[in-house]
């Protein structure tokens, strides 16, 4: 096993190290945007104008940037801002005598903060803010139609920035006015940023206040069309409209298209993230969706099961179904990575056994589809008094783990097979080691019970998972630590430090080793068992990781947050691939097709969106919830997917009509402007109401009957 | 809508801490001249840290999957930012401060009170709670949900009723809101049964709602129908159990309506008191149910009740068994219906109270029937009594007298006339008691009241003397009520209107009377102050209340069945 994180750490090296995540996230959080930007390559307008202030903005990222040896970047950043190359230098040397330990590191950051903010320290006068915005909704509400909407989107970027622009210039009662004149005006799914934002009313607030940073740092992206573009520009020379020119200019990322504008409820779909909508160059890196090709492994027909199948009468039914199957295996996707693009584990004998039964199974698994759905099966936890916080079953639903508020994590056994701990080493010593139920004898049969405790964590656990053998389990927790616990002794092996803050959670990889973590601190980690220190750091989400999945292939990683947008990681170069925004509340859940091409997420607005990963579009939307989506999963064969949330409802949906149905042409395809079916209810198969327990877990069995867990909550 | 939003908007920014708020904290930790200014600067600077730890803290919440932010998510905020916890602040349920105002001040404070060791020492160690638990439950079985326990109704009482009222609109809005699958699972539609309906719908036809049941359903309903008039007492109190409580049974509920009136218009030809005993039990199990929409039934449901209330023979020698326990109850029965399902439209109690009159009034009724009747009508409250039956005393007095004093005709109808007198005695004593203010005068009563009226003086008497006990007990104990259950106090107060001990009646186990659900009562009977049972659960001394009404209902099982025992000999 070390020798495969070895080569894995050989094909990159490490983007940072766990001293810069955890001694100065404060640095993380105000930078961390800038390397996503910067290297993008195409922002050709930024170029137009470098302004002092910006000027220093960019020294502070080169800065940065250099500092953690993104070389590389460094380059682009100033070939495109067309900074000399001796610009750098004397402030780098600078830096690099007193920024060498992480505690200098965290004084030296305080001028870059200071930088970043006093970009708004250019005066206007307050009095005339209001004239300028009301003058420029007039414009827009006097335009055509179909550039109206578009430029409709400039609002509420522009009034933030006006806002805080009078804050940070201590016209506290300006801005009081400009906030209540305007905030009436922005679209409904923005009233949780204002509700921050009507709290920050003095320029002492500002600093610190992430939001606000997160919204100075990274440029707020939008959509439009050439046309509207010209229409707007025209009109804000025509004006002399400065002020207003001067914050799309330094604030905004206008990404320009060809074409026709796009329609107020295109614009909606996608909009609704901190930090705008995705670039169109963010989602267009090739991404390896499929699967990969499953290890051949000789499956045992035993005589026994072929006669059951043929008592049963429907021996015709399963033969072509395993051709299929095989025949899946045996064809190499195009879409898929290489074999060992990632180092993955090699297979032991357990896990091929458990293969093996995978694939018993599968022959037995129903057909499901809108005229059959699956049954459900309810786990409900009794007596837990609010304090169930998260919940995993095994892939073959034989444990069901439950991470509980009193930071406790306990582990049932839902089949007769009782939990049992491994004997102490004395008895271990004892034991016949050559005899074939060894396995067997190593176990402690007054151990045996049906469910087990395990108390190491300090605060409440938000994320657990089990490792795909079932010897493992993961759990995160408000202490900021994730930890492996061993399910053959139930005791703690290792706790994973470097988030210091809650980490909201953790998900195993699909093939077991890797796990990936996500938390308050912005970034997701991506580990290996073996190591106590993160392979990769996946960072640029402007606000909390909310809930983190793997891939199947186990090559991309997937990162809810609560800027409200989905963004998917490359694991081998730990770059982002995709930002998916639509979203309007925080993300928390996500789930992957089987067959790796699509991705489903809910979020606390209710909404459950369906994601093409190949081509970075919106597939979908699935309303009928009416609160927080605690869980999503798509059935083994992919045809329904199920969503459990607050609303004390599961809903089941047919997803292969929802992707059937999409018109895409290459035009939509091109520029991500899809038209969305508002047809949820022809999609929804099934709303089933529990009595009074939220539904926080769901997981479709090998034979696709679905499981349910959550907390009866009287 | 956007309006609205607007509205919410400028609420949230406005929202500062006053200052005097500031100069409250000051004080409470020694500051004591505070400038103006100071106290402004503190309160934005503290209304904005407040405002962010709140919004930290509804992380935490959202993270808890948790509906309600609780002290330990603040904790957690606070955490974060690198600030101490409030240690020991902790509260299961409710945020724990209390409010006081006073001299024009408003204040929420936290009360911690001054505890004493050697108490907590020295008072047992509460129940440790309940371990966590795992438990399965189908929430659907190929896309129907079963109508178990564990899962909600499948039509609630609003869908029952929309579906009896506006037969004509069968795409009913709850279910067309769940989508087609529910609606499969239900069996009132078919499958296909939107398109169908809408097409029904155009050319107005009321469209004939079928009643399959399952094979399950059939079989459900064959077990708890035997049980309910088997031998067995204990699958009885189980069958009845289940009718009580079970979600999924509005689909059954024509079967059992048309099973109990036909019950008792067979086995009151035949005279079997305890069947009519049984199935009048049914009738109580099904009321309830807090699931059912009964209204739709009560063409059936009434008749049968009131023939088992003014029957003139309910069972085979009236001299010996114990009919009148079963007039008594499907009395109570009917005054429960008439509250919860009399409404102007239906009328269901002024017609009830008309037919018990007049057949009261007809000089040729039976003892029995006489009995039903006066049982009837007291059991819709005190008001019913004041103007129908007080007026009535002399008249009945005479009437029991000629039968008491007079010739003996025939021993039944003195049986009969003294349960009448009883009955009388029983009802009207606490009204009068109510009415009339002390002293009270036998010879006054006589004059008034006739013949009854020196019996009816000892009684009022009684009644008086109880009343003054009961209120001694609730001075002594409301001091100690912090947290009134109006819900058992709503729902027990007409049941528990009459004190003292009943006749002989059928199983009143006040605990499932709280299933009824709440209604205000009504006009025709102010509910009496509900004191005892308040009392009952908060107070020690009531404990004692508590195991005589225990042991009242005890004597009422124990008659039922001294009953029954009867009724099989």
């Amino acid at each position: 096993d070390t020798s495969l994180a070895k080569q894995k750490t050989d094909i990159k090296t490490e983007p940072s190290t766990d001293g810069f995540g955890n001694n100065n996230a404060n640095d993380g959080r105000v930078l961390s945007a800038s390397p996503g930007s910067g290297s993008s390559t195409g922002s050709n307008k930024q170029t137009a104008a470098v302004t002092p202030e910006d000027q220093q903005t960019l020294l502070a990222v080169l800065q940065f940037l250099k500092k953690n040896k993104l070389i590389e970047s460094v380059e682009i950043l100033r070939r495109e801002a067309g900074l000399p190359e001796n610009s750098l230098d004397p402030k780098a040397t600078e830096s690099a005598g007193a920024g060498s330990g992480g505690a200098a590191a965290v004084a030296e950051d305080q001028p870059d903060v200071r930088v970043v903010l006093s970009a708004y320290s250019q005066q206007g006068d307050p009095t005339l803010y209001e004239v300028y915005y009301s003058d420029l909704k007039k414009f827009i509400e006097t335009v055509l139609d179909c550039h109206r909407a578009e430029l409709s989107q400039v609002f509420y970027p522009l009034f933030v920035h006006m806002y805080l622009e009078l804050v940070y210039n201590n016209h506290e009662s300006e801005a009081k006015a400009f906030f209540e004149k305007f905030s009436g005006d922005q679209e409904c799914y923005y009233e949780e940023d204002l509700r921050v934002l009507s709290g920050l009313t003095k320029k002492e607030h500002m600093r610190g206040n992430e939001t606000l940073l997160d919204f100075r740092t990274s440029k707020f992206v939008l959509r439009i069309s050439r046309d509207s573009y010209q229409l707007l520009k025209r009109h804000l020379q025509e004006r002399q409209n400065n002020q207003i020119w001067n914050i799309i200019q330094e604030h905004l990322y206008i990404d320009i298209f060809d074409g026709m504008p796009r329609s107020k409820s295109q614009i909606d779909a996608m909009s609704g993230s901190l930090a705008g909508e995705a670039k169109r160059e963010a989602n267009k890196t090739k991404v390896y969706y499929g699967l990969l090709k499953e290890p051949e492994i000789e499956l045992p027909l035993d005589d026994e099961d072929e006669e059951a199948e043929n008592e049963e009468g429907k021996p015709k039914k399963k033969k072509p179904k395993k051709d299929s199957m095989g025949s899946k295996s045996k064809k190499q996707d195009p879409n898929a990575p290489s074999q060992n693009r990632i180092p993955l584990p090699e297979l032991k004998d357990s896990d091929k056994l458990d293969k093996i039964m995978y694939m018993k199974e599968a022959t037995k698994r129903i057909r499901l589809g809108s005229d059959n759905l699956p049954s459900v099966c309810f786990y409900t936890f009794l007596n837990a008094y609010q304090g169930l916080t998260a919940v995993d079953f095994t892939d073959d639903s034989s444990l069901i783990a439950g991470g509980f508020a009193d930071s406790t994590v306990r582990v049932w056994s839902v089949t007769p097979k009782k939990l049992r701990k491994v004997k102490s080493a004395a008895d271990l010593n004892l034991i016949d080691k050559e005899s074939d139920d060894v396995l067997e004898r190593i176990m402690d049969e007054k151990t045996a019970s049906e469910s087990k405790i395990m108390y190491g964590h300090s605060g409440p656990v938000y994320g657990i998972s089990f490792s795909p053998d079932r010897n493992y389990l993961l759990s995160s927790s408000e202490d900021g630590t994730v930890r492996l616990w061993s399910l053959l002794t139930f005791t703690c092996l290792v706790a994973y430090k470097g988030h210091n803050y809650p980490v909201w959670d953790t998900q195993f990889s699909p093939y077991g080793y890797y796990f990936v973590s996500g938390g308050h601190d912005r970034v997701a980690r991506l580990w290996a068992t073996d190591h106590y220190q993160p392979l990769r750091i996946f960072s640029g989400h402007l606000a909390d990781i909310t809930c983190t999945r793997f891939h199947p292939n186990s090559n991309y990683v997937a990162t809810g947050s609560s800027d409200r947008t989905i963004r998917v990681w490359d694991v081998l170069s730990g770059n982002c691939v995709r930002i998916f925004t639509g979203h309007k509340g925080p993300i928390h859940s996500l789930a992957f097709s089987p067959n790796g091409k699509f991705l489903a997420s809910g979020a606390t607005d209710g909404r459950v969106l369906l994601w093409d990963i190949g081509h970075g579009l919106m597939m979908g939307e699935l309303k009928g919830h009416t609160d927080t989506i605690y869980s999503l999963r798509f059935s083994r064969d992919g045809e329904i997917l199920a969503s459990g949330s607050m609303d004390n409802t599961v809903r089941l949906w047919d997803v292969m009509k929802a992707f059937d149905d999409l018109e895409t042409d290459d035009f939509t395809a091109a520029t991500g402007h899809i038209h969305l079916q508002d047809n949820s209810q022809e999609l929804l198969l099934g709303t089933y109401t529990t009595k009074s327990t939220p539904v926080i877990h769901l997981h479709f069995t090998r034979r696709n009957l679905l499981l349910a867990a959550g907390a009866f909550n009287p | 809508m956007s309006a609205m939003a607007e509205e919410r908007r400028q609420k949230h920014c406005s929202v500062v801490l006053p200052t005097e708020s500031m100069k409250a904290m000051a004080e409470s930790v020694g500051v004591g001249q505070l400038q103006e200014d100071s106290c402004v600067a503190l309160s934005e600077e503290v209304s904005y840290r407040i405002k962010e730890i709140a919004q930290d803290a509804l992380k935490f919440m959202h993270h808890g999957k948790r509906r309600k932010l609780t002290t330990s998510d603040i904790d957690n905020a606070l955490k974060l930012k690198n600030v101490e916890p409030l240690y020991g602040f902790q509260s299961q349920e409710f945020i724990p401060f209390r409010f006081a105002s006073g001299g024009g001040r408003e204040l929420h404070f936290y009360e911690e009170k001054e505890v004493d060791l050697s108490d907590i020492i020295n008072t047992p160690l509460p129940r440790v709670p309940l371990d966590v638990s795992l438990k399965a439950h189908w929430l659907s079985i190929e896309g129907m949900q079963p109508a178990i326990p564990e899962n909600p109704p499948p039509a609630t009482k609003e869908q029952q009723k929309v579906e009896s009222t506006e037969p004509l609109k069968v795409v009913k809005p709850g279910q067309e809101e769940e989508g087609t699958i529910q609606g499969k699972g239900q069996g009132t539609t078919t499958p296909d049964g939107k398109g169908q309906c809408l097409e029904k719908g155009l050319i107005r036809l009321k469209p004939r709602s079928t009643h399959e049941l399952s094979v399950e359903q059939q079989l459900y309903y064959k077990e708890i129908t035997e049980a309910c008039v088997g031998s067995c007492e204990a699958k009885r109190a189980e069958a009845l159990q289940s009718i009580a409580t079970d979600p999924g049974l509005y689909q059954m509920l024509p079967r059992f309506s048309t099973f109990i009136s036909e019950g008792v218009r067979v086995n009151v030809v035949q005279n079997n008191l305890a069947l009519l005993i049984y199935l009048m039990r049914m009738v109580k199990a099904l009321m309830d149910n807090p699931t059912l929409y009964l209204e739709k039934y009560l063409h059936e449901l009434i008749p049968a009740v009131v023939t088992c209330i003014v029957s003139k023979q309910l069972c085979l020698r009236p001299d010996v068994d114990n009919h009148w326990a079963l007039r008594d109850f499907a009395a109570r029965l009917m005054a429960q219906s008439c509250k919860t399902f009399s409404t102007t439209t239906n009328n269901i109690q002024s017609r009830i109270t008309k037919t018990f009159t007049k057949s009261w009034l007809d000089d040729k009724t039976q003892w029995t029937t006489r009995y039903g009747c006066i049982a009837g009508l007291a059991e819709l409250g005190p008001d019913v009594i004041k103007t129908l039956i007080i007026p009535r005393l002399a008249i009945e007095g005479a009437r029991i007298k000629a039968v008491m004093e007079g010739p003996v005709i025939s021993n039944i109808d003195k049986i009969g006339a003294e349960h009448v007198q009883s009955l009388l005695l029983k009802h009207c004593a606490s009204v009068i008691a109510k009415l009339r203010s002390p002293p009270d005068n036998v010879e006054q009563y006589r004059t008034e009241y006739g013949y009854l009226g020196p019996m009816l003086c000892s009684h009022v008497m009684k009644a008086r003397t109880q009343a003054a006990l009961q209120a001694q007990q609730v001075n002594r104990t409301t001091l100690t009520i912090t947290q009134p259950r109006p819900t058992l106090s709503v729902s027990q107060s007409g049941l528990s209107g009459s004190s003292g001990p009943r006749t002989p009646s059928i199983i009143k186990v006040p605990s499932s009377l709280t299933l009824m659900s709440p209604r205000p009562g009504t006009p025709s009977q102010p509910s009496p102050p509900a004191t005892k049972y308040i009392v009952m659960a908060t107070s020690a001394g009531a404990a004692s209340t508590q195991q005589v009404i225990l042991a009242q209902s005890l004597s009422h099982i124990l008659d039922l069945h001294i009953g029954m025992i009867m009724c099989q000999i």
